[in-house]
């Protein structure tokens, strides 16, 4: 399935009011530092729910919010024409202010590839859904997303640190650890 | 003194913890699996991992592309080759980078043999983890053939680093056309044997058949990948559906079973052994003339922008996932290792078995712990 009929599909799953919002951006604008000058028009389209992104990556992303995320994966594996039952990579990000996951997808019947990025501002107590019980997959790389970014998922059946000790401080992927000892900065 | 009496009561089972690993020479490394048993039922495996974490994803974030290249070599390190490759492609791909012809058909001999040598060990050591040391002498005596092409060629017999981004870091030695020929006609008459030696035993395929069954629907919800996966009917070959380098340019069959079990597993793989002397042969006779390295700056900076580049290990589907803004390190890099993914399915499959089983099961998952541990 092409882009263009998959991104089609996902919209009419979430009606939003304001049908303009869901529009497709042709701006990677994930690893900037989201304070500064943005467009006005992509104010705006940050609030909708779903955003969907092409440029910057070769596959279609979707950017979610967590309110409608697990809802969103659910349907994407369980609908018959998306089907992505393949859940190969879920990588924890700490993009500056937010911290957020991506989970990329594939569908062993149809072949095609979707990237779904979730995002959340708090830093101090992150918390967004698991999806456990639609991947089994998950429940080990969930725990290693918790381990080195913090990120706490909501009904995960065993969510403790996966390859550091239970009693290390802080989380070592994100960009504000320090270690004067162990780090070696160039 | 109440305790006494219902002791002396009735000899009641009940599920207790043991400890298997971090030393135990079946665990493949440091692994420690926490095992929650009832006589020797096994109720539950919870794996205790992180003894050889040495954060590779976070020293990459400050480390230069070409640098990369050499940790990859530290995560499975019996694919080292195929590892380097997917660095290499993935930065390839960024800069939008042509390799020469003959790179290309360099880099997928190179890396089928490197598959072969690796299923090699998994072979000795396999035969090894049920009982049956021959096998161990065997495999090695074979995959040491393999070893010193490399040594000739790319100067080292683990740590390859011979991929770099661009090209390979220099052209084959003289010899090498000639030793990977004599290895095969050497290895077509070694196979047979192996059959012969295990496959054919009988005390082998009673401690591995119906074994530790994965079905189709498991497997991909697990994510598994690799021969784990195709053992189960799970057709998921990478050099299949996201050819690279020049596996577009060889006819081979993706080896598939379906009955999920050990001994499928087993099978998958000698069957891999075929398959990838097959594309080696295709191959070796047709090496192009040309350059063996396109010129890059000696500061690669990858565009802004995020890439994801997946190659099929010995082990199943290893992906790269980068992110880049623009500097000379990643802002972020993600290695989705295929042992990670297959261990999580060992609980499941392990549960109900005896401890026996779970020797045999976690020979033909293959892990390698590095892989794991990152």
């Amino acid at each position: 399935m092409t882009n263009e009929a998959l991104q089609g599909i996902i919209s009419s799953w979430f009606p939003n009011p304001d049908a303009d919002k869901v529009s497709e951006i042709t701006e990677n604008s994930d690893v900037e530092d989201g304070s500064e000058e943005q467009p006005e028009a992509q104010k705006s389209i940050n609030h909708s729910l779903l955003e969907f992104i092409e440029e910057g990556s070769q596959f279609l992303n979707v950017l979610v919010q967590p309110e409608q995320f697990y809802a969103l994966m659910s349907q994407l594996k369980t609908n018959e024409e998306t089907c992505f039952d393949y859940l190969f990579c879920l990588s924890g990000v700490d993009w500056g202010e937010d911290l957020g996951v991506v989970y990329h997808l594939e569908s062993t019947i149809h072949r095609h590839i979707i990237v779904v990025k979730v995002k959340t501002e708090d830093r101090e107590n992150p918390n967004l859904d698991s999806v456990c019980d639609i991947w089994y997959t998950a429940e080990f790389h969930e725990r290693e997303v918790f381990d080195f970014f913090g990120i706490k998922f909501n009904n995960h059946p065993n969510l403790k640190r996966l390859f550091l000790t239970e009693d290390w401080v802080g989380f070592p992927l994100r960009k504000d650890y320090v270690d004067e000892i162990n780090m070696v900065i160039k | 003194m109440e305790q006494r009496t219902t002791i002396d009561k009735s000899f009641k089972s009940e599920p207790y913890q043991i400890n298997m690993g971090p030393q135990h020479p079946a665990t493949h490394g440091v692994l420690n699996l926490l095992l929650t048993i009832d006589g020797e039922i096994i109720q539950k495996v919870e794996p205790d991992l992180g003894y050889i974490h040495r954060s590779i994803e976070k020293m990459c974030e400050r480390d230069s592309y070409q640098q990369i290249v050499h940790l990859t070599d530290r995560m499975d390190y019996l694919s080292s080759n195929i590892n380097n490759e997917a660095v290499c492609l993935v930065v390839e791909n960024a800069l939008e980078l042509e390799v020469p012809e003959r790179v290309k058909v360099i880099r997928t001999i190179i890396g089928e043999l490197t598959r072969i040598s690796s299923h090699c060990l998994w072979w000795g050591i396999m035969g090894m983890d049920v009982g049956a040391l021959t096998t161990f002498f065997y495999g090695f005596r074979d995959r040491e053939l393999i070893n010193d092409i490399f040594e000739e060629t790319c100067g080292a017999r683990l740590t390859m680093n011979y991929n770099v981004p661009g090209g390979l870091m220099l052209d084959i030695h003289p010899n090498f056309i000639k030793r990977v020929k004599k290895f095969i006609a050497h290895f077509k008459t070694k196979i047979p044997e192996y059959d012969k030696l295990l496959t054919e035993n009988i005390i082998f395929q009673k401690r591995t058949k119906g074994i530790g069954i994965l079905t189709k629907e498991d497997a991909i919800s697990f994510g598994a990948s690799g021969p784990v996966a195709r053992a189960s009917g799970y057709s998921c070959d990478v050099r299949k559906y996201h050819p690279y380098s020049a596996l577009d340019k060889v006819t081979f069959n993706e080896a598939l079973r379906t009955e999920g079990d050990t001994f499928a597993r087993y099978k998958v793989r000698i069957q891999e052994l075929w398959e990838s002397l097959s594309i080696v042969e295709q191959l070796i006779d047709n090496i192009p003339e040309g350059e063996h390295r396109v010129k890059t700056n000696a500061v690669i900076k990858l565009p802004k922008g995020e890439y994801y580049q997946k190659v099929e290990t010995a082990r199943g589907e290893l992906g790269v996932y980068v992110i880049s803004t623009g500097t000379k390190s990643p802002y972020r890099l993600k290695f989705r290792s295929p042992g990670f993914s297959n261990l999580s399915l060992l609980s499941h499959i392990a549960k109900g078995g005896k401890i026996g089983d779970l020797v045999a099961i976690m020979a033909t998952i293959d892990l390698v712990i590095p892989d794991i541990d990152r």
